[in-house]
């Protein structure tokens, strides 16, 4: 069971309470309609799969029903930070510590 | 709500009204159904001076602001649940005046939603209360995690639930309808060893 520290709540909660939602900070295309079915799909469909640090979207699902952001270690399942929509990452892979 | 119409409580079946008194091995554990009251939910811009002092003139409390806080006035009653969400809780019969006062007050960016319907109330209480609280949710409910007046949207047998206390044996728990009957039923098992005492 992981400790996740929703970022809204303010608190460390139960694992139960989330549920995980994918890869976190996927921007949308402005220009949909200018892309090739290639970059669309790219947009849609193709996702990061790192070994190692990863940035996440998870929701306080039981909680406030927040979306949030959170950078995971996908080997070791250490959770290195939380952090609001619209912010960035204070940790990123090129710090990490290895 | 006009008189004429039947209302039913989530746990109508229970027949909770016709238990009261009734206790098994102990009555460790007080439950207690609030049931009907007017339930708003609230969301709007905590940052917006001009929606904090309309909720102010409705209710004539400060809006809780702070996460996991709740505010209680002589109207209603108000739980954060989130940054831009609260839930306001009125007296049984009161929540359209309530609605059309919100609706007066408030300007901009808001909505009120009444969704009395969709939940229901459940006091706990008692001797042995935290005992069953420890075993329905993870949350850490010793007085320093958990002091009087605080809310924690969690788990309690695994379905969502807001739980508020009270006082310190006392804590109210708002539930979602469709989950009532099984959360009854969870409250009557996880009671057998203290035992359960409807009021």
């Amino acid at each position: 069971m992981l400790l996740i520290k929703c970022p809204y709540c303010e608190e460390q909660r139960e694992e139960e309470e989330f549920s995980p939602a994918g890869q976190a900070h996927i921007v949308r295309p402005l220009n949909p309609e200018e892309l090739s079915d290639e970059q669309w799909a790219r947009y849609l469909f193709f996702r990061k799969n790192p070994r190692g640090l990863h940035h996440e979207l998870w929701l306080h699902a039981h909680g406030c029903r927040k979306y949030f952001n959170m950078t995971r270690n996908t080997v070791t399942y250490q959770i290195m930070e939380t952090y609001k929509m619209g912010q960035q990452p204070s940790v990123t892979a090129s710090q990490e510590v290895k | 709500m006009s008189n004429s119409i039947n209302m039913e409580s989530p746990l109508h079946h229970a027949q909770l009204d016709s238990l009261v008194g009734q206790s098994s091995a102990g009555g460790g554990v007080l439950l207690h159904e609030s049931k009907y009251l007017g339930h708003l939910n609230l969301r709007g811009n905590a940052q917006d001076v001009d929606f904090l002092s309309g909720i102010k003139k409705v209710f004539g409390i400060d809006l809780p602001t702070a996460p996991c806080t709740s505010a209680t006035g002589e109207l209603a009653q108000i739980i954060w649940l989130a940054p831009d969400e609260w839930l306001v809780m009125v007296g049984s019969g009161s929540e359209y005046d309530v609605e059309l006062k919100l609706r007066a007050q408030l300007k901009g960016h808001f909505a009120v939603s009444d969704i009395s319907g969709a939940q229901t109330i459940l006091e706990l209480s008692g001797s042995h209360v935290i005992e069953l609280m420890k075993k329905s949710s993870g949350y850490d409910f010793h007085l320093e995690s958990f002091p009087i007046g605080k809310v924690v949207g969690t788990t309690f047998a695994k379905a969502g639930a807001h739980i508020l206390r009270l006082e310190e044996n006392k804590f109210q728990l708002v539930i979602r309808r469709s989950f009532s009957d099984y959360i009854w039923l969870w409250i009557q098992h996880g009671c057998k060893e203290c035992g359960l005492t409807i009021v």
